[in-house]
């Protein structure tokens, strides 16, 4: 078995070797290395993508904006991922954006995985008729599992999620009902022996 | 009266931290500090009498145990080389987490004498080899089997009997990722692993020798006297490998040299030192110019150095000899006293011998050394121009005035070569292949951003900036962690034709806890570890400056 740090090691060498600049091949290292340790088949995505990778024949995005439509090429995953990654405190204010067509997606999905650490937020990614939840680079919700090559998604949706519970304040109330149960009641007795103040703690 | 920490700028040049030597924060001494009250034992010893075989050694305490699986192979005297191109070595190690069972260490025999070309597991923590130092070896050999004690003159001037010629870990081969284990309280100095290896690796070469020469004349064999064992330390020998090591781990470098400038730091600012402690630093420091005196290289520069070295600390004794120990703030007055009076060499040494007393102090930046270097990875993209103008100019001052346009200064490239893939340095000028060149020119590359920078508005933010400047990524990258980490860069050019590569491995390597640094070229150098330290039976009660004791 590889480990995390040869991932890491061989994705960056290998991206240098194709044309991306050193920083961007450091970059690249470290979301391949994220992908592969949340069970994602980054390596292999990645090799697919060098072996045809040519700069040309993508589309590099520069500023991202709402709507990011592509006439005739794909996207780019590492450029929209990189711009992506480097704009989204600015990206945030739009809610919601979408691309059209982005190559090799699971690529973009490690990028917008920093991204969600970066903003403090979760993002919902939706690729084509697959959903995931990124949970700021801590773990990674989908419903996607198959260790194979993913050459395309035609769309990309992406929803910044508000820091929002997931339950009621019900289900919270309820909740600590349950946990008060661990407390013991108190009296002036142990307000005076047991919480170190007097009964009253005005000056 | 408060003192300032020592400037980065002065700190980090290349040619000061060449300058640095073993201290009580050493790696190889806290890892002894660490483990003295681990259980040590010898779980297997299955040599032949030529002592070829295998063996296996371990610490354990509670639930943990680390296992260090030795593998001692015949290797012809024309086979054997130091060089990191060498495929076959005297004997190979890896230090296993846990117990190995028969299994795993017929797997570790398919793969550990194999070493690189070998595929190791995420049981394996590190993985290392090590030849003989066959004239000592010899020797040694000799003298016990015909009943008689080594001749000490001789085995300190070398100073071990193996020399390992690579020390791997955290992930290399297939070996564990330090993710696995970073959380164990035990290791969280840095490379305690790889000091682990190195210690056991110790021992198996006493035992070793101590199997042949029984085997080779059983009569009249004696065992190596321990007290002559404990002389002896484990030898390395090192070559670029370890260069881009310190440039790609910035908040890593950063801490150790931060620890040991803040313990400087807090050393100057005591008010009253007592005599006890005046008292062990002036002991320290005397028994330690016998190891200056048996430092052996054929290096020009190096004894220059040592020369230099041993002249400036004959002045500071007798300096020392008429000083006051009572008056206030001693150790400032005695630093400020040195950093006039003698060269770079000796007062990193005295800064060395500062913490020998302070053991208060000192343990509480032991655990602060390591780093994870991909928290600081990302780059704040929403800071601007201005501020990233401010970082440069404020940290790279020096660097900011050099001419890369000059061919003195631009003169080398770093690179990996193909059939190793380590790490190289070669002359743009002269050899093929500085298109290859790796991202470690950070002087020449902070210099091109700052270019760049000065001619981009001021309020663009840096994820602006990036989308046409992306080739500088990696220094913009450095740029905003050296705001956080003042001591994480070296702040000289490590591609002038000036350079002396054997400053950024000896820098590591003292924070290793190596001494008596033997350059072989600019480009390599042999050093020795654990040379006076406890054996392991002796861990539960020992002098934790075992360092300043030699064998004569």
């Amino acid at each position: 078995m590889r480990s995390l740090s040869e991932i890491d090691t061989i994705s960056k060498r290998a991206s240098k070797a194709k044309g991306f600049s050193w920083g961007v091949s450091e970059e690249i290292g470290k979301c391949v290395k994220h992908l592969e340790l949340f069970g994602l088949p980054g390596l292999k995505n990645l090799n697919q993508y060098l072996k045809i990778y040519d700069q040309n024949k993508f589309q590099q995005i520069k500023l991202i904006s709402k709507s990011n439509l592509s006439e005739n090429k794909f996207h780019c995953p590492i450029s929209s991922g990189i711009g992506f990654l480097d704009q989204i405190k600015s990206l945030e204010k739009l809610k919601s954006l979408e691309f059209n067509k982005i190559a090799y997606p699971i690529l973009f999905l490690s990028f917008a995985s920093r991204a969600s650490e970066v903003l403090g937020k979760k993002i919902l990614l939706k690729l084509d008729e697959k959903e995931f939840i990124l949970n700021f680079n801590q773990s990674i919700f989908g419903n996607y599992s198959k260790n194979e090559i993913w050459e395309n998604a035609n769309s990309v949706l992406i929803n910044f999620l508000d820091n929002n519970n997931s339950f009621s304040d019900d289900e919270w109330k309820e909740m600590t009902k349950f946990a008060n149960e661990t407390f013991v009641e108190e009296s002036d007795e142990l307000k005076e022996k047991s919480a170190g103040a007097g009964l009253t703690d005005n000056d | 009266m408060e003192v300032q920490l020592r400037s980065p700028k002065e700190i980090m040049k290349l040619s000061r931290l060449g300058c640095f030597h073993q201290s009580k924060l050493s790696f190889l001494r806290s890892f002894l500090e660490e483990f003295k009250d681990w259980k040590y034992s010898r779980d297997l010893f299955e040599l032949n009498k030529e002592g070829y075989g295998r063996a296996v050694y371990s610490f354990s305490k509670k639930n943990r145990t680390y296992s260090l699986v030795c593998f001692a192979n015949e290797l012809k005297d024309d086979e054997r080389s130091d060089r990191v191109i060498a495929t076959k070595w005297d004997a190979a190690f890896a230090l296993y987490d846990g117990i190995p069972n028969k299994q795993d260490i017929e797997r570790l025999n398919e793969n550990v004498p194999m070493q690189e070309v070998g595929r190791l597991s995420y049981k394996e923590l590190t993985l290392s080899r090590a030849n003989r130092s066959v004239r000592l070896f010899n020797e040694v050999v000799e003298s016990l089997s015909n009943g008689r004690q080594p001749d000490k003159n001789i085995l300190s001037k070398v100073g071990y009997l193996y020399r390992t010629t690579a020390v791997y870990g955290s992930g290399k081969f297939g070996l564990a990722d330090r993710f696995r284990v970073k959380n164990r309280s035990e290791i969280k100095g840095p490379f305690r692993l790889e000091m682990m290896l190195v210690y056991l690796v110790r021992q198996f070469t006493f035992d070793q020798i101590n199997h042949i020469a029984k085997n080779k004349n059983p009569k009249r064999f004696v065992e190596l006297d321990s007290e002559i064992a404990k002389g002896l330390g484990i030898g390395n020998s090192t070559g670029l490998g370890m260069a881009p090591f310190i440039v790609n781990h910035p908040t890593l470098l950063n801490n150790w040299v931060l620890a040991r400038e803040t313990i400087l730091k807090q050393i100057r600012e005591i008010e009253k030192v007592d005599k006890d402690q005046f008292n062990t630093f002036l002991i320290c420091l005397k028994k330690s110019i016998k190891n200056v005196k048996n430092w052996n290289t054929d290096s020009d520069f190096q004894k220059k150095k040592i020369k230099e070295l041993f002249g400036d600390l004959e002045k500071t004794i007798k300096y020392l000899d008429t000083i006051k120990f009572n008056q206030k703030f001693l150790f400032n007055e005695i630093y400020k006293w040195a950093e006039n009076q003698v060269c770079d060499e000796c007062l990193e040494y005295l800064v060395s011998i500062f913490m020998e007393p302070f053991d208060e102090i000192v343990n509480n930046f032991k655990d602060k050394m390591s780093s994870d270097e991909d928290k600081y990875f990302t780059i704040p993209t929403e800071r601007n121009i201005s501020e990233l103008r401010d970082i440069l100019e404020k940290n790279y001052s020096d660097i900011l005035k050099l001419d890369f346009s000059k061919k003195e200064n631009n003169h080398n490239f770093w690179f990996i070569s193909k059939n190793k893939e380590e790490p190289r340095l070669g002359s743009r000028f002269e050899v093929n292949g500085s298109e290859l060149e790796q991202p470690l020119a950070i002087a020449r590359d902070i210099k091109k951003l700052y270019d760049r920078v000065i001619v981009t508005k001021n309020s663009l933010s840096i994820a602006e900036f990036l989308i046409e400047n992306n080739d500088l990524r990696h220094v913009v990258r450095r740029a905003f962690i050296i705001e956080k980490f003042p001591y994480s860069e070296i702040l000289d050019n490590t591609i002038g034709q000036k350079l002396m590569p054997i400053d950024m491995l000896r820098f590591k390597l003292s924070f290793f806890g190596a001494i008596k640094f033997d350059p072989r070229s600019d480009k390599w150098l042999r050093i020795c570890m654990f040379q006076g330290a406890p054996l392991p039976h002796q861990l539960n009660n020992f002098d934790d400056k075992w360092v300043y004791e030699t064998l004569n």
